[in-house]
């Protein structure tokens, strides 16, 4: 079976140490490796402030790790980062039916406006200077979308 | 050139009335008290594909001061778009980027 892929996104007290991230990394990489899967990319984002508080917490520090691997084993790690008291929020997403969703329509699009261009006698890419300029701020009358009526 | 689908007439029941008039009579400043813009879905015309969780700048402008998830009639985003963003802020309230609710 292909395997498929994973967002792992969970939160940790602001004041964890340097050492105890560490020591999870090392128990989460262990139950990855050990179930075969791989982690594709980890991310930290560092202390972010929560939306609403979370076990007293008012700010986490957040990790993102994109892993690739079975069902089973993100049952497992769900499981076990729930145990742990270290961790106060995790959220497992799975990303990769989505993420070929969306590839599937940006190279769709791209190859349509190739295909218009080259039919209007043009070059399938656009040209530097063409169109709107980059610098431009083309939002500043965005009116077509008014957050505040409600 | 206000009413180009009729769904999206359901919103403003005043941009319909405006149309039922013949467009011949200029009563300016009546006209404009009823018209309202074509709201427009932010996702189709900026062409963005993925509306990812992790994006709070995007969602912000979805989920008013209180925390709700702005209805469609209001924002203008189409129906495919507003599920997808849906799902996007049901994910970030998960783990805590938006709030559930705010007093």
């Amino acid at each position: 079976m292909a395997d498929r892929q994973y967002e792992l996104v969970y939160i940790l007290p602001p004041d964890t140490t340097e050492q105890q991230v560490t020591e999870l990394h090392a128990q989460i990489e262990e139950v990855v490796s050990r179930m075969h899967g791989q982690i594709a990319s980890t991310e930290n984002w560092g202390r972010k402030r929560l939306a609403y508080e979370i076990a007293r917490h008012k700010e986490g520090y957040y990790v993102l790790q994109v892993i690739n691997g079975s069902g089973e084993l993100m049952k497992e790690l769900d499981r076990r980062l729930k145990v742990m008291d270290i961790v106060i929020r995790q959220m497992i997403v799975r990303v990769d039916e989505e993420k070929k969703v969306v590839d599937r329509t940006q190279t769709r699009r791209r190859t349509n406006s190739e295909r218009r261009r080259v039919k209007r006698g043009l070059p399938p890419q656009r040209q530097p200077g063409e169109g709107r300029p980059a610098g431009a701020p083309d939002e500043s009358d965005d009116d077509r979308f008014e957050a505040g009526e409600v | 050139m206000p009413f180009g689908q009729g769904r999206s007439g359901g919103g403003g029941g005043g941009r319909g009335r405006a149309g039922d008039k013949k467009p011949t009579d200029k009563e300016k400043g009546q006209r404009r008290t009823l018209f309202r813009r074509r709201k427009v879905c932010k996702f189709c015309a900026d062409k963005i594909d993925d509306i990812n969780y992790k994006d709070v700048k995007l969602l912000g402008p979805f989920v008013p001061e209180r925390g709700k998830i702005l209805p469609r009639r209001i924002s203008g985003t189409c129906a495919k778009h507003q599920r997808k963003l849906q799902t996007a802020i049901k994910r970030a309230r998960q783990i805590a980027l938006i709030p559930y609710v705010t007093e």
